[in-house]
């Protein structure tokens, strides 16, 4: 049996009078991927930034490793061990990858106003665990941009194990990728997950969530629709019930039909 | 496509393209460029002498040491337009208060520093808590001085200008830290170029070598991935406000020392020199890429072209096309040698 990482019980969130979230209960498991799911509008953004510390829940209790906990910036949450990398707020383009990697962290060398970038040590280290994590760069020094989509993402995954994070929260970081870029991503979130870290993974395909996915979680309407664990359910089914089941039986109708008469 | 090699995803970046990644490069071949020019219609036979590099570093210094500043600021990605008048306000505040208030000069200077700092500050926390453009709001602060520096100097001396800082207590030291010249050969060099040197030094390790700078680079680049990873985006912001406002008021200090007094509008204008020698320079104005290297050379084309159209025996008048003309051409060869040099970017 595996330990709870952190849990959402019974949380809700409004914003005046509209009701994002009303009695979610989550529970992020030590060690393993656990999967949000949820067409658009259903709360996931809401629910990411509940859980990364941006913002508080209006009702429930938000328990990291059993006691409860209220964050007032995400900084707070990732001093706990909570990193959360955000679709495309991971990284800076236009910075070297090793600038990026150590973004926030930087390691200096000297002392008072001789303190300075320990350059050499942060480029071997950002390519050695970039290797670690199955990133194979020839040049650490290139500018960030100039890697594709999915291995942005990776490594702004990497940074996030390489700096202790013990539940590292990805929102959506397939959804703007192709095929094969996802593939890539989703590689490296078994490789985290690998190394210990749990993860909490939102999406709206039900294809990315089952490949790598432990438990999952189905949102709808800012509710809880429905949980699953891995050896429980059959994609099929999770696609179903994500899209609505017999929602999507009467679209499937109706598109047959329109197909039918061109 | 035969031979896969062992990554496919990175090709081999020759030094020819690691060169061409340098954003202070464009800035440079353009300074190489004018600089022979220049020299190809010299009249004098003085131009590339000890001469005429006396004449045109004297003019590049004051530009370059407020120019590396404005060049972090807006690689943090804000302006700041209120440089320009910043100069002609510390000059005026150091005079009076030495002359009116018959303060030490150094007493003076201290002041102006630190009432520079308080601008500078005022600026960036406007400019982060309210969210509004810094365009507009050094704007407003550039119309505020420009104001406020006639109107005290008027009230307080009864003319324009002030004048006879030369009779401060202090002043010689003063002048020889700030205004003092050097001769070589039968020229004279003024102590500001040493500044100059010293300002883009220290500009160019703050940005590249030390964490602050990485910070730069980041809250210009995107402030919310900056904020993400943990950078005090506000804090970074405010700081480089307060460092162009400082470097302004430096040279505003430099200045009324040097000529012993100073003319109420003084420095008016200058600010878009500053924001032009930034932008020659290879910094990207909607920040998160630049050099202060490069800010520097672009200061030193327009001392090399305000010496070389005179020396040409060109009309003075057409200096401010000249560098109109070199800001377009700048800023569309580093564009271009940009874009080669990342190779085809999503």
């Amino acid at each position: 049996m595996t330990g709870i990482a952190m849990e959402l019980k019974d949380v809700g969130k409004s914003f005046g009078s509209v009701i994002a979230l009303s009695n979610v209960s989550v529970k992020v498991r030590e060690g393993a991927v656990t999967c949000i799911l949820g067409d658009n509008g259903a709360g996931k953004s809401t629910l990411i930034k509940t859980l990364s510390g941006v913002h508080k829940p209006t009702s429930g209790v938000y328990e990291v490793e059993g006691s409860p906990v209220s964050f007032n910036s995400p900084r707070e949450a990732l001093a706990s061990g909570i990193a959360t990398v955000y679709q495309d707020l991971a990284t800076i383009p236009l910075m070297s990858v090793w600038r990026n990697f150590f973004l926030g962290n930087e390691i200096t060398k000297g002392w008072g106003p001789f303190r300075r970038l320990d350059v050499k040590k942060m480029k071997d280290l950002a390519k050695e665990q970039l290797l670690e994590m199955g990133i194979d760069l020839r040049d650490t020094g290139q500018q960030i941009g100039t890697l594709s989509g999915g291995e942005r993402q990776a490594v702004a995954i990497a940074r996030a194990v390489y700096f202790g994070a013990k539940v590292l929260i990805l929102d959506e970081p397939t959804s703007a990728l192709g095929v094969r870029q996802s593939g890539i991503v989703l590689k490296y979130v078994l490789a985290a997950k690998d190394r210990g870290v749990s993860v909490v993974f939102i999406t709206h395909n039900p294809h990315h969530a089952y490949l790598v996915g432990d438990y999952f979680y189905l949102l709808n309407r800012g509710q809880l629709a429905n949980e699953y664990e891995r050896s429980k359910v059959e994609l099929d089914e999770l696609t179903k019930a994500m899209a609505g089941g017999a929602e999507l039986d009467a679209l499937t109708r109706e598109i047959q039909q329109v197909r039918a008469d061109v | 496509m035969a031979t896969q090699t062992k990554d496919e995803r990175v090709a081999q970046t020759s030094i020819a393209t690691k060169m061409l990644q340098r954003p202070e490069l464009g800035a440079l071949i353009g300074a190489a460029v004018i600089f022979f020019l220049f020299w190809s219609v010299d009249t004098t036979g003085n131009f590339a002498g000890v001469g005429g590099t006396a004449g045109w570093t004297d003019i590049a210094a004051p530009i370059g040491i407020i120019a590396v500043f404005v060049a972090l600021l807006m690689i943090g990605g804000e302006f700041d337009l209120s440089t320009g008048v910043m100069v002609g306000t510390s000059g005026l505040m150091a005079g009076l208060l030495a002359t009116e208030y018959g303060l030490n000069i150094w007493v003076a200077i201290a002041i102006v520093f630190v009432f520079a700092l308080g601008v500078g500050f005022i600026n960036g926390v406007i400019v982060v808590k309210t969210g509004l453009p810094s365009f507009i709001v050094t704007l407003a602060t550039f119309f505020v001085l420009r104001g406020a520096n006639l109107a005290v100097t008027k009230e307080l001396t009864g003319t324009v200008r002030v004048a006879n800082v030369e009779d401060t207590t202090g002043f010689d030291t003063a002048h020889a830290i700030f205004a003092s010249k050097m001769a070589i050969g039968t020229s004279n060099f003024q102590i500001s170029i040493l500044w100059w040197v010293l300002a883009t030094i220290f500009a160019t390790w703050l940005l590249t070598r030390t964490q602050f700078g990485n910070w730069i680079f980041a809250s210009g680049g995107d402030k919310n991935a900056a904020r993400n990873a943990g950078v005090p985006v506000n804090r970074t912001k405010i700081t480089l406000f307060m460092m162009s406002s400082l470097a302004s008021a430096f040279v505003g200090v430099m200045l009324v020392l040097r000529l012993q007094g100073m003319q109420a509008g003084q420095g008016v204008g200058m600010e878009f020199f500053y924001i032009i020698a930034a932008a020659v320079g290879g910094t990207l104005l909607m920040g998160g890429a630049g050099s202060a290297i490069g800010a520097s050379i672009g200061a030193a084309i327009m001392g090399i072209a305000d010496i070389g159209i005179p020396y040409a025996l060109w009309d003075q008048d057409w200096r401010w096309t000249f560098i109109g003309v070199i800001l377009l051409a700048a800023v569309l060869v580093n564009t271009y040698i940009g874009n080669r040099a990342k190779g085809a970017r999503r």
